[in-house]
């Protein structure tokens, strides 16, 4: 799930991608409803497989939360036809790496290898989609592995886990609120019965599609999929997918957390949309004036000429399927408090309106933009994750909608996103005050 | 599963130079002043990836100045005499460009990724930091004060208190792999501007520096750009400053250390000396290694302590195979109370593996791993790039990549028990665990039977 996090920072940068490249793209969906993606690149004989399920922690009932991440363990922990060891056996005696990763949103499963391995990923992929186990032996012994994950991603972690908590203090209705990894409390009751039934309604193959990216022949490769996927029934009951809307916040929210640390380190979350909606693109944008790099503006104002942080960051992700967060944030110097590195964000933020960003400024962020996405085609895996990510959204194709919105937005535009979201009575800040150590 | 990945990466990189299936055919000129140049044109794509190797780390600097190598890295993108801090910034982000100096215990490398488009333009500014940088005072200030803040906020990771104390106690202070790369806040306090210059005027120089180049771009349109733009970088002064305190006792005593942190988790460095880059039972220890706890789900801890018994999120051992002999460790999170049983399981599987053959199985999924995954650790130009450098600078031969395959393939049973016997100790561990003290049962544990 950190891994979702790394995932975030990539994200802001990449919006335009597919839309520019060269590399042929076919698709077909399946009579079952599944859909194929497949993205020609033939420099070298590599290929990824990935599949995408439609459901994350934004789906998960009450009491089940972390259910879909649980689950996302236990499609390791074998079929009928392979055993509990099996499937990540059989990928690395292949020569290939596999892993997976559950977001609010999406639960995926990939394998990067040798393209003429390919009928691997298509035969344990298919098996698993509908032959899972969830012996409950395994389910035992995999609950203890994820509350490990989340004692060392989140408890042991002071920033993580302010993190954790200014996204649940933001939130009041929308399960955006609850952490991908689950509670405790939580992960520990979830039974063998109840993922079987999150299982059978979320991985359909009509809530599902897949991508391949590398050195393969697509009409090939499409035959392979429909002999082993297209057998899989879809379900007939259609997910539940009723998500409770988050109610206009009317005011600002503060949370504290109190914990063994070195530095202050501060977060500042707004409310905002997702895309396509017409502010997500000058949202995006701002994210990388404010801080696309040393030469941006919260890097030169807050780390360098005032020192009041060693680092910053901005997190704005598009695309979530519904308004999720526009976050700033930072770790305050030695000796600075983290009030003054709060007032010092403020001020920056007042600034996008009182000194507007130079064209200069916003052509930077814009080719900036333009220039992530071709240099994260160099990589197979990469190539497919861009499409899936917008794929979830509605189709690959929308990038090109993605790119042109970008190109368009004008400094009035991003200083009305401004005015409009990174206000006090949309925020809600986390500020986590460094406890005495036990040293 | 982020944490996993992440390893697997690094376990990549540490044992970056395994079998290839199909040819990396790079050619190969030098300069005048001495400088080598290895390129790979690489269509399709319009980008072209750089990267600088230099002779510059912890290997060769002073003991009694530790960080100068890594602070000169890091300040060569802070000033040059054509342009200031921001306008480096500024000319590079304008472009969608990357432009980045890192320094590891080996050396350190200065890497370009740009638009093919740009290159001109992109080149201009690598060469710039790279031959001109002056270190200003006022952004050397800030790029301590920075660094130190940064070291600060790292504490707050057990397991990186735990890796650095092990690394630490292993070697000592005045070794260069027993101390940060960036040194200690004290460190980076007392290295002067004149030092930083003097220390780039003596390792940055061309006859001893690699540049590979791979992407869209000719070897004529390249000789052309590094000609331009590398050709007037001289070598201002002679000599190699090494590092006065290689010497490594290999003989250490069975030793553990307890830091008491209240977390919820323990943090476990296990391990002792391993092997350099060079040592010819480097193929032997990687598929041996692959096997007790280097391949992932596929590894002996992994399914001993995971897999079984759900005690941890991910364990993993490495042998980092350096220029000088790195450490052979093992590093695992367990809640405080398993941490004895984890321990036991890391040492009884090195008892084994000692002691028995490996499965016949266990052997050829090690080398079908090894040699099959080689490929992919070529997929993008970046990482030919770093390749490339590295592979020159730990002197592997030019048909390394042809012959890595049969290396590994060659690697019997017989040898994997040999290499265990040989290169794991049977008593001699050095153990440093980060967590709680109150929940970690010491006294069951005959490892820390020499702990007061």
């Amino acid at each position: 799930m950190k891994r979702i996090l790394a995932l975030f920072a990539i994200f802001f940068l990449f919006p335009a991608l597919l839309s520019a490249q060269n590399f042929p793209v076919t698709e077909e969906t399946l009579s079952n409803g599944l859909k194929v993606i497949i993205i020609e690149d033939h420099k070298a004989p590599l290929a990824t497989f990935q599949i995408w399920y439609k459901v994350g922690s934004r789906n998960e009932p009450e009491g089940k939360k972390g259910i879909s991440h649980l689950l996302e363990h236990m499609m390791f922990k074998g079929t009928k036809k392979y055993g509990p060891k099996e499937f990540s056996n059989i990928i690395q005696r292949n020569g290939g790496m596999d892993n997976a990763f559950t977001s609010k949103d999406y639960t995926a499963y990939y394998q990067n290898m040798s393209s003429d391995r390919l009928h691997l990923s298509v035969e344990l992929e298919s098996d698993r989609m509908k032959n899972l186990l969830l012996d409950p032996k395994e389910l035992e012994s995999e609950r203890n592995v994820v509350l490990e994950e989340r004692r060392q991603r989140y408890e042991n972690d002071p920033q993580s886990l302010l993190y954790e908590d200014v996204i649940s203090a933001a939130f009041k209705a929308h399960s955006y609120r609850d952490p991908i990894i689950g509670w405790p409390s939580t992960i520990s009751s979830i039974t063998k019965d109840d993922l079987f039934h999150h299982y059978s309604t979320y991985y359909s193959p009509s809530n599902a599609f897949i991508v391949v990216a590398g050195d393969v022949d697509p009409s090939k490769t499409i035959a392979l999929i429909k002999d082993k996927f297209e057998p899989i029934p879809a379900v007939s009951k259609s997910p539940v997918l009723s998500v409770a809307q988050e109610p206009l916040q009317e005011g600002a929210k503060r949370i504290y957390l109190r914990k063994e640390a070195e530095l202050p380190y501060v977060i500042l979350t707004f409310h905002a949309p997702s895309f396509p909606h017409q502010d997500s693109f000058a949202l995006d944008l701002l994210s990388v004036i404010l801080s696309g790099g040393k030469s941006a503006r919260l890097y030169q104002n807050l780390v360098r000429t005032k020192a009041v942080a060693v680092n910053e960051f901005v997190s704005y992700n598009p695309l979530y399927n519904d308004p999720f967060l526009f976050m700033i944030g930072g770790t305050a110097s030695k000796g600075v408090s983290a009030d003054a590195l709060e007032d010092a964000i403020w001020v920056e933020i007042s600034s996008i309106v009182s000194e507007p960003p130079s064209e200069e400024e916003v052509l930077k962020a814009k080719n900036q933009i333009e220039a992530s996405f071709i240099f994260a085609q160099d990589s197979n895996y990469s190539k497919a994750l861009y499409a899936a990510i917008f794929e979830r959204h509605g189709s690959w194709r929308l990038s090109e909608k993605y790119l042109d919105g970008i190109r368009k937005v004008t400094v009035a535009d991003l200083q009305a996103a401004a005015k409009k979201y990174l206000i006090k009575d949309n925020s809600t800040t986390g500020i986590l005050v460094p406890a005495g150590k036990a040293k | 599963m982020k944490k996993i990945f992440a390893l697997f990466i690094l376990v990549a990189i540490i044992s970056l130079f395994s079998g290839y299936s199909y040819a990396l055919d790079h050619k190969e000129f030098k300069l005048k002043n001495g400088l080598t140049v290895l390129h790979v044109q690489r269509t399709g794509l319009p980008v072209i990836m750089a990267s600088m190797l230099v002779k510059a780390s912890p290997l060769y600097e002073s003991a009694q100045k530790p960080g100068v190598a890594y602070l000169t890295s890091a300040m060569l993108a802070e000033g040059t005499k054509k342009r200031t801090a921001l306008q480096i910034s500024s000319e590079v982000e304008f472009m969608g460009a990357s432009l980045g100096a890192s320094t590891n215990s080996d050396y350190t490398s200065i890497s370009l990724s740009v638009l093919k488009k740009d290159a001109q333009k992109g080149f201009e500014i690598f060469a710039d930091i790279i031959v001109n940088p002056v270190f200003p005072n006022a952004e050397l200030s800030q790029k301590k004060r920075i660094l130190k803040g940064s070291l600060l906020q790292k504490e707050e990771d057990h397991s990186y208190v735990a890796q650095k104390r092990f690394l630490r106690e292993l070697f000592g202070q005045y070794h260069p792999y027993g101390r940060l790369v960036s040194g200690e806040p004290e460190d980076i306090d007392r290295i002067t501007r004149s030092e930083i210059q003097h220390y780039h005027n003596l390792k940055y120089r061309p006859d001893q520096a690699i540049l590979s180049v791979v992407g869209d771009i000719s070897n004529e349109d390249l000789m052309q750009l590094v000609e331009k733009y590398f050709s007037k970088w001289k070598a201002l002064s002679g000599g190699e400053l090494i590092a006065s305190n290689i010497s490594i006792q290999q003989t250490v005593s069975a030793k553990s250390v307890m830091i008491d942190r209240k977390t919820t988790q323990a943090s476990i460095v296990f391990g002792h000396h391993g092997i350099s880059r060079s040592n010819p039972d480097y193929y032997a220890v990687s598929v041996m290694n692959y096997i007790y706890g280097g391949g992932g789900f596929a590894s002996r801890l992994m399914y001993a302590v995971r897999e079984q018994r759900g005690l941890t999120y991910g364990i993993y051992s490495s042998f980092n195979s350096l220029k000088e002999p790195g450490a052979f460790s093992v590093q695992v999170q367990t809640k405080n109370e398993s941490a004895a049983e984890v321990l036991s399981i890391i040492k009884s599987e090195i008892k084994r593996i000692r002691t028995e053959e490996v499965s016949d199985s266990e052997l050829n999924d090690a080398r079908a791993f090894l040699t099959g995954s080689f490929p992919r650790r070529f997929e993008t130009s970046s990482r030919i790039a770093d390749f490339l450098v590295a592979a020159r600078f730990y002197g592997l031969p030019e048909d390394y990549i042809e012959k890595y395959s049969s290396y590994i393939n060659s690697v019997t049973k017989q040898d994997v028990l040999r290499v265990a016997k040989k290169y794991f100790s049977g008593t001699n561990y050095l153990i440093v665990v980060s967590g709680d003290g109150s929940k970690i049962k010491l006294d069951d544990m005959e490892f820390f039977k020499d702990l007061k």
